[in-house]
């Protein structure tokens, strides 16, 4: 009954503000890889959505690999000519896409809706090409959060969650010092790069994280506060127990629910984890940003490609629509744990965190501290990226000293550009 | 009209000379295409600027460069020496010597070599998640060790960067080496007990028979173990994913687990091509000089 209500409700906002394509039909075919419990139930309230439309809906769930599939399948899609209606695919991808001139854009669903209005700056460059827009946000996920064990800080005797990377060396030695791993931890590059930015976004500031991890400037890279972050990164690697490599990052998550450790540095699908067991957010966990006053933003996207057809033509503009309806947006993000990329959907039904999120988002826009995750592949291209994880994963692995940390990053990233 | 008869007599002939290579043909033609045809494909790609898409620009070898000068590729490279090295010489010895033990007329000798045998049924995949488990310092052996009072038992190489690399032999040998087992007892079998006789009225000991008459003749044995394990080595990728997910780090990366990367990770099609063909000459490089002397040897 809800979900009926629910789409009818859909139906109902889609009338108001899609004009001239909502009595729509036509068909999409959807490529993705949410194979995963409440990542698969999230786009199953799209596929509802849709087919409430009477559309047709093809689903092409890829699994595996964290999309390495899914890409493989959309090269050969798109090699031989046929390619999906719509691609869960995201940041500098879409743009490396749109070079090669396989998409459309969907600037008439954009104008007519006034995306730009509703959309974080920094959020909507990322999905225009050209000044059109080729794909449409679904959520926004949070990546510089602090989720920790509210026992295990006051067993050791820590007060407050920590605002600076001095505070939470102090708290994370109390924490040692009471035999609490302090830093729950996964040892995969991806993770690693987490902190990383995390870290650099808290000693460098936001300007100096845009000028490093997104504007890829060789001084920035080389400069004293990187060699700053890589020690503060270095200091991090002393709070994680001794078998964290290989680990996933939901066991890390189960650790700090269990408070055989106190904190964990990663995004907001970790909550969903605090939730899934039953956790209350500010009495069994607590949730804060990493220090830094900015926002490290990380958004999934479907991006559209070429497809011909009236048919086809019509289920693009329908879903790109849909993706972006303010009803959509909540029920989508109320299930994967995320929050609306549209900045302007209230978030009453979602948890304290969501809220908090959202509040810092708005505030991070008014500051010009919001940006893109370089570790999620939100702010530079896949190979540029692949060079900043190895670096990053070899230092936190090895002893390699900063100054050279720094040397060898700046390296690496001249070598692939 | 006179003639059609010698013409189709002709024609059957020709055709019955002809007729293998006929029917061999189209997969003669299919192997030469998807084979042969894809290494010429790579080869040209790896010449090209092609990253999220093929592109077919020559840009000479401008891919090698960058190749070479990534650190991640020389630690890939070390690692396969590494491995496969000990991996083929530890199989091997392994293998060797449980063959002759088992060679010594033991009783239930089938139940033992469907033991020893027993790991090749399983894939990688699975070899390598069961070791995760036991080398992992907090769930297997250094766990157990500490439980059981040894409270400064250490056996950490599996989240170590610099021993990583060994726990992956651990595994591989565990695996395979049975298999050398079974080739090399085949191998013992067929040496002719007359020669073994001979030996003994002469006063050979039992090292010298072994190692001056058995093990030559099992030449062609060794030569087919070496190539079985070495492209297991060299194609090695479900193993390290499953083990070390090439971790810690990149520490325990290899050729093939970095030619993924590059080339569905992170969209580097040229540089991956280069890394492929790299591995393609290291075979080249290993085995066609193996292969040559080894055989004009055995006169084959």
């Amino acid at each position: 009954m809800k979900i009926i209500r629910r789409i009818s409700a859909l139906c109902a906002v889609l009338a108001l503000t899609s004009g001239g394509v909502a009595q729509a039909d036509g068909t999409a075919e959807v490529l993705h890889w949410w194979t995963s419990g409440g990542e698969a139930k999230a786009v199953g309230t799209l596929k509802e959505a849709f087919e409430a439309q009477g559309g047709t809906w093809i689903d092409s769930p890829i699994a595996g690999g964290g999309g390495d599939a899914a890409m493989t399948a959309l090269r050969a899609r798109v090699v031989a000519g046929n390619p999906p209606t719509a691609v869960q695919l995201k940041g500098p991808g879409i743009q490396e896409w749109a070079e090669q001139g396989a998409l459309n854009d969907v600037q008439a669903v954009a104008s007519a809706e006034n995306w730009d209005s509703v959309l974080p700056p920094a959020l909507a460059s990322i999905m225009k090409y050209d000044g059109n827009y080729v794909a449409a946000p679904v959520n926004i996920h949070r990546v510089d959060w602090i989720w920790a064990n509210p026992e295990a800080l006051a067993k050791a005797g820590v007060e407050a969650m920590p605002t600076t990377w001095e505070e939470f060396n102090a708290a994370a030695d109390k924490l040692m010092a009471a035999g609490i791993t302090p830093l729950a931890h996964g040892g995969q590059p991806w993770q690693d790069a987490t902190l990383f930015e995390d870290v650099v976004l808290g000693v460098g500031g936001a300007d100096f994280y845009r000028k490093a991890l997104v504007e890829l400037d060789q001084d920035a890279l080389k400069s004293d506060m990187m060699v700053a972050s890589f020690d503060q990164l270095r200091k991090l690697r002393g709070y994680v127990d001794p078998n964290f490599p290989g680990r996933d990052w939901n066991l890390a998550t189960a650790m700090v629910m269990r408070g055989e450790a106190a904190f964990q540095i990663m995004g907001d699908w970790a909550k969903g984890e605090f939730l899934a067991a039953g956790k209350v957010p500010g009495t069994d966990f607590l949730c804060a940003p990493t220090p830094g006053n900015g926002y490290v933003l990380n958004s999934d996207s479907f991006t559209f490609f070429k497809v011909s057809g009236d048919d086809n033509l019509k289920g693009q503009q329908v879903l790109a629509s849909l993706i972006m309806s303010p009803e959509f947006q909540k029920t989508f993000n109320l299930a994967k744990g995320s929050i609306p990329a549209r900045t302007d959907v209230p978030l009453d039904e979602f948890d304290t965190c969501a809220q908090r999120s959202h509040a810092d988002l708005l505030a991070a826009i008014e500051s010009n501290a919001l940006v893109p995750s370089m570790a999620h592949e939100m702010a530079i291209p896949r190979s540029v990226r692949g060079e900043f994880l190895d670096l990053v994963t070899e230092f936190f692995n090895s002893d390699m000293g900063s100054q050279d940390a720094a040397q060898k990053l700046a390296d690496a990233v001249a070598r692939a550009m | 009209m006179a003639d059609t008869p010698s013409l189709r007599l002709r024609t059957e002939r020709w055709l019955e000379r002809r007729l293998p290579q006929i029917v061999v043909l189209p997969l003669f033609a299919l192997s030469l295409f998807f084979v042969y045809g894809f290494i010429v494909w790579t080869a040209y790609i790896s010449m090209t600027p092609s990253r999220i898409m093929p592109v077919y620009d020559f840009i000479g070898f401008s891919q090698y460069d960058r190749l070479w000068a990534t650190p991640r590729w020389y630690v890939a490279i070390k690692n396969l020496f590494i491995f496969s090295s000990l991996f083929i010489a530890i199989s091997m010895v392994i293998g060797i010597l449980l063959a002759i033990l088992l060679d010594q007329r033991v009783r239930a000798e089938g139940l033992i070599r469907t033991i020893y045998l027993y790991p090749m049924a399983l894939s990688f995949i699975v070899t390598g998640t069961v070791w995760k488990w036991i080398l992992n310092p907090g769930l297997g052996i250094e766990r157990y060790m500490r439980e059981m009072g040894f409270e400064n038992f250490t056996f950490d190489w599996l989240v170590n960067s610099d021993y990583a690399i060994y726990t992956l032999v651990i595994a591989a040998v565990w695996q395979s080496s049975g298999y050398a087992m079974a080739l090399f007892l085949a191998g013992l079998r067929s040496v002719d007990d007359e020669i073994l006789k001979a030996a003994a009225v002469d006063g050979a000991s039992p090292w010298k028979t072994y190692t001056s008459i058995v093990l030559p003749i099992l030449r062609p044995v060794f030569l087919s173990t070496v190539i079985i394990l070495a492209h297991l080595a060299i194609k090695s990728f479900d193993l390290v994913v499953a083990l070390t997910g090439g971790g810690p780090g990149y520490a325990t990366d290899m050729p093939a687990t970095f030619m993924y990367a590059f080339a569905f990770q992170r969209s580097e099609l040229g540089v991956a091509a280069a890394s492929a063909t790299m591995m393609l000459m290291t075979i080249i490089a290993i085995i066609v000089p193996y292969l040559y002397s080894e055989l004009r040897k055995t006169g084959r």
